[in-house]
């Protein structure tokens, strides 16, 4: 146990102390607060002023469309071809023809430098709408005020009912967030350091000590320890990042509140921008994210506390259970270019339980879904995405024994494979012969 | 007495038989040279005393006891193919090595400053192992391998990757730790070294084990009674001197000097030829040519199993 003790600390300490592990860990929160933030800037800043004039022939558009911060319109009554002939000399940046009020009306937009297709969007939305405004006054007598006073906004709360009559309202949307955000982080853990472990195998392989230590500890130990250690230093990482993420956090805060107050009513507002909610929401694939409805989701009843347990066990059961089978890749191979045809079957279940977890969202009590969050190799990322849309406590229990007992399998398997594989050198190993190593004699 | 007793070990992996019915004894406070050519089966012996194989058969008795893991604080082990952690610093590693066997911090840290003094090493503390050469990471894995002081030290090749000066510094230390008690196994192709540190050998080919015994009395065993006796002097006058006890087998002038190779049926008959030849011829010099270890290793490794023995094998 002592040696393992030392393996684990071994392990731990020559990553932590790389100069690359420090400099990630610093960075790790900017890059992260970059991706996040640099969208949302682009989409505030980099957007030029759009001033379109627009030459209404039908005259109905007077004040139906209305100005954004981005978009100003301007009617002009004069002739379409003086105002092409002249389109150079003036400050617009585009013209808009308006010929008819049709239903299906043809209107022309004159450009200088294209026009972004949500601009374009716009527009067409607002002729849309007032030819239909002026359908409904010509046709049915509905005038604009009318309308106006028509706006109905529903907000729609989902309850549960479970067996006992019980009633519980949950919001879907955070708790679906925070899973699917889990879902990501074990998904990238697993990668990050189960190859680490592949790697620190492949080194111990290729520098020929490994013969050293196994004379003193036994393979096992020696494969164990290297699997915790990563796993330490992995937790380290996103420990710090997470701390360094929220001091980040608090003193961005502190800078904008002291700040003026316009800027944060200019944050709030590109918040508030539905382009940059459609970007927030390709980015986190979840629904649109304030930071007030982050924090009020939290406070809500959200199943939090079964949410971050499942997240812990997920966590390190798929690490190990990847990570003992890394191992054993590891083990088998002479350098990283061979591992390649080892790899495959690890990383496909991986990759592929990334790529469906959005098709589970959508259906997470599917067949599909059902069995995923099952089979040890996908259950760590597909039970992670389902818990938030609420599973069956056996389910859960279910899924938590088949990991645990994958991961004594893998195990297993890896260190057999790990034994035998670890002294042998300059031989091109296939599965044959990995099938063979399972049954080899101590 | 016995510090080691392999007794009628055999292992094999999957089709291929490592080791057939091997038993060894090996002498408390003596150098084993455990000879073979490359796949005999040396390393996988090896590995089974030092507990990283078991065998399929048969046992290892270390000090009367059988082999247990708590027997490998007490064995040093160098393997053939050997190396370091490049990215770690030599101190560190060391320690690390020296803790993995059993020992405390601190007393690896005494222990470790005494020799690295001795190997005038003592710069290296905290370089990397990558920036040492093949030859100095060599000197900081011997280092590590008899750190512990170990009871029974296995060095598999340790010359590999000397100089010369740095082959002599370690066969020095294996003579030194020899006599302060330490007993070591030795395996090695280097037949010269073999003859000049061994006490005794075992001699392993295609699994099985041919030959063991002392060095000296292998060597008595193998002379088939050659001397060479160098003279100046009438050759003719040499020849008629010897009676059928006698077989020139070889014979060359070099200057006014004339070297002879001849067998005799026994090393008496010498003593016998010297007395009648001293009149006639001025003798410079007379010995015996025994056959070198590397010699023996050959004839042995060469000799064909008699096929009785190869079915034998195969029925069992």
């Amino acid at each position: 146990m002592n040696k393992i003790k030392l393996i684990i600390a071994r392990e731990y300490l020559t990553r932590v102390k790389k100069k690359s592990f420090i400099v990630m860990t610093l960075l790790g929160p900017i890059l992260m607060a970059g991706l996040m933030i640099v969208p949302i800037w682009l989409a505030t800043k980099d957007k030029d002023i759009q001033i379109i004039e627009v030459i209404d022939e039908t005259g109905k558009f007077i004040n139906q469309f209305e100005n954004t911060k981005t978009l100003l319109f301007e009617h002009q009554f004069t002739n379409i071809e003086l105002a092409k002939e002249n389109f150079y000399e003036t400050k617009y940046t585009s013209i808009l023809h308006i010929t008819s009020t049709d239903q299906n009306s043809n209107v022309k937009m004159y450009y200088k430098k294209q026009p972004g297709i949500s601009t374009v969007q716009k527009i067409k939305h607002t002729i849309e709408n007032g030819i239909r405004n002026i359908d409904l006054e010509n046709k049915f007598k509905i005038t604009k005020s009318q309308i106006e006073e028509s706006k109905p906004k529903v907000d729609i709360e989902s309850i549960s009912i479970d067996i006992e009559g019980e009633e519980e309202s949950k919001d879907v949307g955070i708790s679906t967030a925070l899973g699917f955000g889990g879902a990501i982080m074990i998904y990238f853990f697993i990668f990050m350091y189960g190859i680490q472990i592949m790697r620190g195998v492949i080194e111990e392989k290729t520098s020929r000590i490994v013969e050293i230590i196994i004379s003193s500890v036994k393979p096992f130990q020696l494969m164990l320890g290297k699997i915790i250690g990563i796993a330490l230093v992995g937790l380290t990482q996103f420990l710090s990042w997470i701390i360094l993420t929220v001091l980040l956090y608090s003193v961005v805060m502190a800078v904008f509140m002291g700040g003026d107050l316009e800027t944060l009513s200019q944050g709030q507002q590109a918040l508030d921008n539905p382009e940059v909610q459609e970007a927030l929401k390709a980015m986190g694939g979840a629904d649109s994210l304030t930071p007030k409805a982050m924090i009020d989701g939290i406070m809500s009843e959200i199943p939090l506390t079964k949410l971050l347990l499942s997240f812990l066990f997920y966590f390190l059961g798929g690490y190990l259970l990847y990570g003992a089978l890394l191992a054993a890749v590891g083990s088998a191979v002479d350098s990283e270019a061979d591992s390649q045809q080892f790899m495959m079957p690890i990383t496909i279940p991986l990759i592929f339980s990334f790529v469906v977890a959005q098709t589970v969202m959508e259906n997470p009590d599917g067949p599909m879904a059902f069995w995923l969050s099952m089979f040890p190799l996908t259950s760590p990322i597909i039970m992670m995405v389902r818990i938030p849309f609420g599973v069956e406590i056996w389910e859960l229990l279910l899924s938590m024994t088949l990991l645990i007992l994958g991961f004594i399998g893998a195990t297993w398997m890896a260190a057999k494979i790990y034994r035998t594989g670890i002294l042998m050198y300059g031989k091109k190993v296939t599965y044959k012969e990995l099938w063979k190593w399972l049954f080899y004699k101590g | 007495m016995d510090l080691l007793h392999v007794k009628r070990v055999y292992k094999s992996y999957a089709e291929h038989k490592a080791l057939h019915n091997i038993s060894l004894h090996v002498k408390e406070q003596s150098i084993f040279g455990l000879l073979g050519p490359n796949g005999a089966g040396k390393t996988t012996l090896i590995r089974i005393i030092n507990q990283i194989t078991g065998p399929d058969k048969g046992d290892v008795f270390f000090q009367k006891e059988k082999l247990a893991p708590k027997h490998i604080a007490q064995i040093g082990y160098l393997p053939e193919e050997r190396g370091l952690y490049k990215k770690m610093k030599v101190g560190e590693q060391a320690l690390y090595l020296a803790q993995l066997k059993g020992m405390s911090k601190r007393e690896a840290k005494l222990k470790l400053n005494q020799w690295f003094e001795k190997f005038e090493i003592d710069g290296w503390w905290d370089k990397k192992v990558e920036e040492l050469s093949k030859g100095m990471a060599q000197k900081v894995q011997f280092i590590t391998t008899v750190l512990h002081e170990p009871k029974l030290l296995i060095l598999d090749e340790p010359f590999s990757g000397f100089d010369p000066i740095n082959t002599n510094l370690i066969k020095k230390e294996i003579l030194e730790l020899r006599d302060k008690g330490s007993t070591i196994i030795f395996s090695t192709h280097n037949m010269e070294s073999v003859e000049e540190i061994c006490d005794d050998i075992a001699l392993i080919n295609k699994s099985r084990k041919i030959l063991d015994g002392k060095v000296t009395e292998i060597k008595e065993a193998y002379k088939s009674n050659i001397f060479e006796i160098v003279f100046s002097g009438n050759m003719i006058a040499f020849s008629t001197a010897l009676w059928t006890a006698f077989e020139i087998l070889e014979k060359k002038q070099v200057d006014n000097r004339i070297h002879v190779k001849i067998r005799a049926n026994k090393a008496s008959d010498v003593n016998e030829l010297l007395q009648v030849i001293v009149s006639k011829v001025q003798v410079i010099s007379v010995h015996e040519l025994t056959p070198s270890m590397n010699d023996i290793f050959i004839q042995k490794v060469q000799e064909v199993m008699p096929e009785s023995l190869e079915k034998e094998v195969i029925n069992e």
